[in-house]
């Protein structure tokens, strides 16, 4: 099976590697490259559980779901629980408030160009539900736009409560919550 | 608990392509660069090969539709039982997962892993595919990118333990320093943690050096039977325990400051290596290290450093080449380079190559005998892991 | 993003995937667009040992893995039509003005064959196994791509 005698080769030196990479210029403009942008686009069914939220969030309330065999209370709602597989039909509405479970402090686009305004995304628990059950969004109503600033501004446990577009503007989005701000309460 | 093993298998062969920003080579030829490589490191021929599994992240990365057939032939695959491994970000160190089970099993003898990327023909940027992993519904319309989720979990871990961005900045000196001795690697440098800090912030507490870079590039191990590797080889590296886990996407329903998957991965292949005390036992560690913090994070979960510890050996030296357990002696993911899938398989490329003595100006010291190497990926929720050992 | 109603209620939210791509053509195929672009030939890698001429040409043997990149040679772009369709609509469903004709043409001297268009010829008169030759853009006009390669026309 063998071919020859087996050979015992070091861990590759430079020479025995290939691979030409290719500086930006000559990869634009010198060697053949052909171009495609596909349209890829696409309707997403939001589901029982996240459709019954977003219409929560268009009537400005935050709905969570309990899980009958554990107990835990979660948002965004899903039709069942992920750990006992049971469902998880049993509908809570939970109040506008909650707690910074950790944030960031963005300055770049998915493309990465800069952006002059920071995004804050950050992980936030809701209250009434159970222990890390945090979910995305934006916090915002902080002044300043440099790293030293906002952290002035926030921190991680802190509270916050959630800032809503006008009713006439909801459109049962997670953005029809704007952001969470610091709600100056104390914990 | 594991069901018992029913052959013992070994790593034969290893081989890579050059890790670069932009290849000339297509994906087929870069996976051949770094296969072909492989069977003449382990002196066999591809007629010799019962099988072939291959590695690759997302089709949407390289723009080809079912890009595992497509990288097929490249990869050694014509004509034979082939089958693509995927566990997303965690499918480097899967694919060598997916290979042991079919030598293990007993279905083949001499099974060739690849792993391949090509991520720079993604435009304007390969983040343009990877923003569908958030959620379509209520995570996509808050406009976010994959920076938020690495930041966001920095900084749960950073706040859970008081660990100063200082300490992470010194993984990326670290590999990138180590990384200057791989033949292979993209972004190899000689750094300070203030050159470090002094880079952009790109999404607090992230700085723009703390990540690892867009890379293409592919990487190929060959796998034998016992009786097979005795055969080819005096110096089998054998593949001791294996171990793989995935939590849900729900992302923020868990413990941002510790990867709990990780650990479950871990203990599944230390069960199997009869590994009980990780620390002693383990000589040289691999952990996926996309990200500057996630090598800490992942130390901590594989059971090789506390709760929030590992920065501080770290600082220590417990991590470098020289030191007790040295870490990402590659370079990693921060110094090689991060062509996804290939990247995890260039770690147990290196394992293969520090625990035969052959890695050269990276050689550890002390004759290591056992090596861990382990994967990551998606919405922080996969831990796939191999221990590798000369017995 | 825009959220959207299915009829009855149900919320469905439409979107993108925003990627664009450049696809190099790799170590063979930058050499077989740059020898298309100066002359008329179809640059190929032969692996004497299996017997095989690839083209497209690739840099290796699927079959041995035998390293090809010395193996260049040059064929001329003529060969028979190995199977045709004629195609009615577009990619979106459209009827065509004019039927158009594919062919997966196998190149003479190889073991591969080109896909593109039957041109100057109507479906009635194309038939299997058709001598036909490569109909190239003008030298001058060569972007070292595949649209270099206009179609196949009869050869006589």
């Amino acid at each position: 099976m063998a071919r020859g005698t087996p050979r015992v080769i070091d861990a590759p030196p430079r020479g025995l590697l290939r691979g030409r990479g290719l500086r930006d210029e000559e990869f634009r403009r010198k060697v053949s490259v052909t171009p495609w942008a596909p349209a890829l686009e696409y309707g997403w069914d939001a589901g029982l559980a996240i459709g019954r939220f977003l219409d929560g969030l268009q009537d400005g309330r935050i709905f969570g779901v309990r899980c009958r065999q554990c107990g835990r209370i979660v948002t965004p709602p899903r039709a069942f629980c992920e750990l006992d597989f049971k469902p998880m039909d049993e509908w809570v509405e939970l109040s506008d408030t909650g707690t910074v479970n950790t944030f960031s402090i963005c300055y770049v686009t998915w493309d990465m160009k800069p952006l002059k305004r920071p995004q804050i995304p950050a992980v936030i628990e809701i209250d009434g539900t159970s222990p890390r059950v945090g979910f995305l969004h934006l916090l915002g109503g902080v002044p300043g736009r440099t790293v030293e600033a906002i952290r002035a501004e926030i921190s991680v446990g802190m509270p916050v409560r959630a800032v809503w577009k006008k009713p006439r503007d909801r459109t049962g989005a997670i953005t029809d919550i704007l952001h969470f701000a610091p709600s100056g309460r104390r914990r | 608990m594991t069901g018992k093993i029913r052959r013992r298998v070994a790593v034969v062969g290893a081989g890579m392509s050059m890790f670069v920003r932009r290849a000339l080579e297509t994906g087929r030829e870069l996976s051949y660069y770094a296969a072909h490589q492989a069977l003449e490191s382990a002196g066999v021929r591809l007629a010799d090969i019962g099988a072939v599994t291959m590695a690759t992240a997302p089709d949407a990365f390289d723009g080809v539709h079912m890009k595992g057939e497509w990288l097929l032939d490249g990869a050694g695959g014509a004509r034979k039982p082939y089958l693509r491994a995927y566990v997303g970000g965690g499918s480097g160190v899967f694919s060598i997962i997916s290979g042991w089970t079919m030598v293990a099993s007993g279905l083949f003898d001499l099974v060739l892993v690849v792993a391949e990327e090509k991520m720079s023909s993604c435009q304007p940027h390969p983040q343009g595919a990877f923003l569908t992993i958030f959620d379509h519904t209520i995570e996509r319309p808050l406009g976010p990118n994959l920076l938020w989720i690495f930041s966001l979990e920095q900084q749960r871990y950073m706040q859970t333990y008081g660990i100063r961005n200082e300490d992470i900045a010194l993984v990326s000196v670290k590999n990138k320093r180590n990384a200057l001795d791989h033949p292979a690697a993209q972004v190899a440098a000689n750094l300070t943690v203030a050159d470090v800090l002094a880079s952009d912030v790109v999404a607090w507490p992230v700085h723009r050096l703390m990540v690892s870079p867009i890379s293409d590039g592919a990487a190929a191990i060959v796998l034998a039977s016992e009786t097979v590797a005795r055969r080819l080889t005096d110096h089998p590296v054998w593949v001791q325990g294996v171990g793989w886990a995935l939590d849900t996407s729900y992302w923020g329903n868990r413990d941002l400051s510790y990867p709990r998957y990780v650990e479950v991965a871990a203990r599944m292949a230390y069960e199997m290596a009869g590994v009980t005390e990780p620390r002693k036992q383990i000589h040289l560690a691999e952990p996926y290290d996309p990200f500057a913090y996630k090598e800490l994070h992942h130390l901590e979960g594989l059971q090789l450093a506390d709760k929030g510890k590992a920065p501080e050996d770290l600082a220590a030296g417990r991590f470098d080449r020289t030191g007790e357990l040295p870490v990402c002696p590659s370079g990693g993911l921060m110094g090689v380079g991060n062509p996804i899938a290939a990247a995890g398989l260039m770690k147990l490329c290196e394992l293969f190559w520090q625990l035969r003595g052959e890695a050269g100006a990276r050689q550890v010291a002390g004759n290591p005998e056992r090596g861990v190497a382990q994967a990551w990926g998606d919405l922080m929720q996969i831990g796939t892991v191999a221990v590798l050992g000369v017995h | 993003m825009n959220p959207d109603l299915h009829a009855g209620g149900a919320r469905v939210w439409r979107g993108t995937m925003p990627v664009e791509f450049l696809y190099t053509a790799g170590a063979a195929g930058e050499r077989f667009f740059d020898t298309l672009r100066r002359r008329d030939v179809f640059a190929v890698t032969r692996c004497e040992a299996c017997n095989l001429t690839y083209l497209p040409p690739r840099l290796y043997c699927e079959r041995c893995f035998d390293d090809l990149s010395a193996t260049w040679h040059e064929v001329p772009p003529v060969g028979r039509v190995h199977t045709f369709t004629v195609v009615r609509i577009d990619g979106t469903g459209r009827p065509l003005q004019i039927p158009e004709i594919v062919a997966y043409v196998r190149i003479d001297g190889t073991d591969g064959g080109m896909v593109g268009r039957l041109l100057q010829v109507a479906p009635d008169d194309v038939s299997i196994d058709m001598p036909v030759r490569a109909v190239l853009a003008p030298r001058r006009k060569r972007r070292g791509i595949i649209a270099d390669l206009l179609g196949f026309a009869r050869r006589r």
